[in-house]
């Protein structure tokens, strides 16, 4: 397969990750956004590694910290979910406009 | 047409359609299952790279992320088992739009961009390439990443519990222990 059809895939994976980050209401679906866009940047990380520098192992480290950060992102934002919500009761995104800055 | 161009192509469809699924389903349980469809798809795409360890890491650890992920979609569900219907987007418009100019942009970008040409080939074992590059040149990487992971435990920790540092006498009594 060619580079270029691995990074239409991740253009449409990260496209839709936006969508989801601009549009969703409750906060843990903007999460869900969130990792559309990394997938996106993971398909991308393994297609350059095979198709331009496939002598070092530079883009497989890359899809190495892409897939950590994913899990990563995920635990912080279920844990600044859950302080949310104790503290005002609140799983919408508009809710927390004060958090904005 | 090959084999591979038939099944890179399925799988892109399938992570692609699954992906828009994820924000078009009212559940958000099923868009839990719907997002770790998408991830699958694009993880199986790396078999055809030769990237077959990062493709089981991708997906072993997806499908665990997805089941947790699944829990907390059933906590925080905005319209559990259809009982309060509500949308869940705003400014829906806006956002389409925007995200329909990155994809063209990026599109465009990746169509009209004189790509290098493959330096040097594939290894004939990559997993042992990236096995011996994070234990050596790259090692820091690894540190890195290890630290941001203890960081995080400890940071979810103190941000998802409920009592502070010092109300140790459990939920029966106040911070200053006396009962309640």
């Amino acid at each position: 397969m060619s580079l270029r059809a691995f990074l239409l895939l991740a253009a449409a994976l990260f496209s839709t990750g936006v969508y989801g980050v601009l549009s969703q209401r409750s906060i843990v679906m903007v999460m869900m956004g969130l990792e559309l866009m990394l997938n996106g940047l993971i398909v991308a990380g393994g297609a350059f590694w095979y198709h331009v520098a496939p002598v070092n192992a530079d883009g497989q480290v890359l899809v190495l910290v892409a897939v950590t950060v994913m899990a990563l992102e995920m635990a912080m934002g279920f844990a600044v979910t859950t302080a949310l919500f104790r503290a005002r009761d609140l799983d919408e995104t508009d809710g927390a406009g004060d958090l904005k800055g | 047409m090959t084999a591979q161009v038939v099944a890179f192509w399925t799988l892109a469809a399938v992570a692609v359609a699954s992906g828009v699924a994820v924000f078009v389903t009212g559940s958000m349980a099923r868009a839990t299952f719907a997002l770790l469809a998408s991830l699958l798809a694009a993880g199986l795409t790396f078999l055809l790279i030769d990237l077959q360890y990062l493709s089981f890491l991708i997906i072993v650890m997806m499908v665990m992320e997805m089941l947790i992920m699944a829990v907390y979609m059933v906590m925080y569900m905005m319209n559990p088992a259809g009982l309060m219907p509500m949308t869940m987007v705003h400014n829906r418009r806006g956002a389409v739009l925007i995200a329909s100019a990155v994809f063209v942009l990026l599109a465009v970008g990746v169509l009209l961009t004189p790509w290098p040409a493959r330096r040097g080939a594939p290894p004939p074992d990559p997993t042992r390439q990236l096995g011996l590059s994070v234990m050596g040149p790259r090692m820091l990487v690894m540190i890195v990443i290890g630290v941001a992971i203890l960081a995080t435990m400890v940071a979810a920790i103190v941000l998802a519990t409920d009592r502070g540092r010092y109300d140790r006498s459990g939920d029966e009594h106040d911070r200053w222990g006396r009962a309640t």
